[in-house]
């Protein structure tokens, strides 16, 4: 029986990568790689081209990790000393509540909170924007990456403690110059997983970023990703031609996967320290 | 030895902390002063009344009391095949595979924990499309694939906790089974999964949790805005995430703002209780072992 569940469990992934190769099937020809690598995305007009969202999905990642990298990295270094003791944990524990919080709720509250706010602080357009997105997103992954920062650190900094102290090193000069280098598998690891977590990410991109199809000009622009895309055409519920170009944003996003956890194999090597 | 780095970082650590516990406070504080005052039986039943609609005799229009109905049978559906089927897994890939297999078993529940929620959307959106196309012409999406694609995508959480929790189990423990002259089942059975049982039910219920607030999976596999209770697992039907997605994007008057509020709080308050319930089990596990 055991056995049979592991089994089960295995054909699960088996399934979903076959049903998504077999409906993507039509793309792995040169015409029908043409046919959605292109930029004009006019259902009615027969053309799927989902290079805007593929622009869309990048541009918002990247910069959603620029925005969470940072904080991740101050908030998991005042965790593991840096701060003052007893906020250490009181900060965590918030830390791990976000990971509890429902994403649509982000989205919702962002909707009538930041979106206005940005619509009236920037006088351009209407704030559904990449901006917006990228906050909410932003803090959507922080916790993913404090917790795998957090969880390096407090390996590596226990070690170190008394060897920094002893050389006169202050809590920072430790933390740049012993415990950071020591923990670079940890540190892109984070970077990784938040990436990953990013890119995959549906509600706040459809709630917030309001779902033009076309490269951003700048960051108060609005823009379409992957799984925007996916969901906003499956809902609308358009012709079989879509669909194809539906299954080659999914495989895209699965071979995203792929690629993320070959990634993090890769960075924690032969040993599992990361 | 003061350089800009150590000045960034010390900067860094006092900045981030604030901004992001400060950002996390608005957005609650906005979602609790704008969400409490439409707390009430108003906000789940309507105007029906109560005892009418808990029994299900009358329909409720304008109340999210279908929603829960939706999610809690969306959650149970969905968690009864893949907790189950998960921390059987679990057991298996931890004490009874050999290590050649156990490698890319591994690597395969790795890869199903990171797929985006709503590849896994798709993935239920293709299995009707090929039902279509094969044994069941007049197949439609409903409750039940959505219960499909969420169990397959909570399945690699239950199997990780599993794996996790016996992995993290003290080495005494492990020998204490042989040393009494169990086989390797009856150890596994009467020793190790007892002892891993609370770390298992933690993760467990952060699995539950992903169930209830996952919008991506139901938005394309069968969740609609207005069906009413679910009557059968071939219905379409309501759930409280989508509900909070619906009104955030076509709210037309106050009160449904109103009540958009609301059930984004009932969501945050059901994943936060679950949240709580499974961090206070780590906590006695880990004053158990340590």
């Amino acid at each position: 029986m055991l056995h049979a569940a592991a089994a089960v469990s295995c054909l699960a992934v088996l399934a979903v990568f076959l049903f998504l190769l077999r409906f993507a099937a039509p793309l792995f020809s040169t015409e029908g790689l043409a046919k959605v690598m292109q930029w004009r995305w006019e259902p009615f007009g027969g053309h799927f081209g989902i290079l805007p969202m593929i622009v869309g999905t990048v541009c918002l990642s990247i910069s959603a990790m620029v925005v969470a990298a940072p904080l991740s990295l101050g908030i998991a270094c005042f965790v593991n000393g840096m701060g003052p003791k007893r906020l250490a944990r009181p900060v965590l524990g918030v830390v791990q509540f976000m990971t509890s919080i429902p994403t649509v709720v982000y989205g919702f509250v962002a909707v009538f909170l930041l979106v206005p706010f940005i619509r009236s602080a920037f006088a351009h357009g209407s704030g559904f924007s990449w901006l917006a997105a990228a906050l909410m997103l932003s803090l959507l992954i922080l916790p993913t990456m404090v917790l795998v920062l957090h969880s390096q650190f407090s390996q590596v900094e226990p070690e170190v403690r008394l060897t920094a102290a002893a050389l006169g090193l202050s809590k920072a000069q430790a933390f740049v110059h012993l415990v950071l280098p020591l923990s670079r598998r940890g540190l892109l690891a984070s970077a990784i997983l938040g990436f990953g977590r990013a890119v995959g990410d549906t509600l706040i991109p459809l709630m917030l970023a309001g779902n033009a199809v076309k490269p951003p000009e700048s960051v108060l622009d609005s823009i379409r990703t992957l799984t925007a895309h996916i969901a906003l055409v499956v809902a609308t519920d358009s012709s079989s031609g879509a669909y194809h170009s539906l299954f080659a944003c999914g495989m895209i996003l699965f071979l995203t996967t792929v690629a993320v956890n070959a990634g993090l194999r890769w960075v924690a090597g032969g040993n599992g320290r990361a | 030895m003061r350089s800009f780095a150590t000045i960034a970082l010390t900067a860094l650590s006092r900045i981030a902390p604030v901004l992001v516990v400060c950002a996390v406070a608005v957005l609650l504080g906005f979602l609790l002063i704008n969400g409490l005052p439409a707390f009430s039986t108003q906000l789940f039943f309507g105007d029906t009344p109560v005892l009418a609609a808990l029994t299900g005799r009358v329909p409720v229009f304008d109340g999210i009391w279908p929603a829960c109905v939706g999610t809690v049978a969306l959650v149970v559906l969905s968690c009864s095949i893949s907790i189950p089927l998960g921390i059987l897994s679990g057991i298996c890939m931890n004490e009874f595979t050999p290590a050649f297999l156990k490698r890319p078993m591994v690597f395969a529940t790795d890869l199903l924990a990171g797929i985006p929620s709503i590849v896994m959307g798709l993935f239920g959106f293709a299995l009707i499309l090929f039902l279509r196309s094969t044994l069941f012409p007049g197949a439609k999406t409903g409750l039940w694939l959505s219960a499909v694609c969420m169990a397959v995508l909570v399945l690699p959480y239950c199997i990780n906790t599993t794996r996790t929790a016996l992995e993290a189990l003290p080495e005494e423990l492990r020998l204490m089974g042989p040393s009494l002259g169990l086989t390797h089942e009856q150890s596994v059975f009467h020793i190790l999964l007892p002892a891993a049982a609370r770390s298992i039910m933690g993760g467990v219920i952060l699995a539950i949790g992903r169930a209830a607030e996952d919008t991506a999976v139901i938005l394309i596999t069968g969740v609609v805005a207005n069906a009413g209770l679910p009557r059968s697992i071939l219905d379409k039907y309501e759930a409280l995430p989508f509900k909070v997605y619906y009104i955030a994007a076509q709210f037309q008057n106050e009160l449904e703002l109103q009540q958009g509020f609301g059930t984004a709080l009932t969501l945050l308050c059901l994943t936060t209780c679950l949240f709580l319930g499974a961090h206070r089990l780590r906590k006695t596990v880990e004053r158990r072992w340590n």
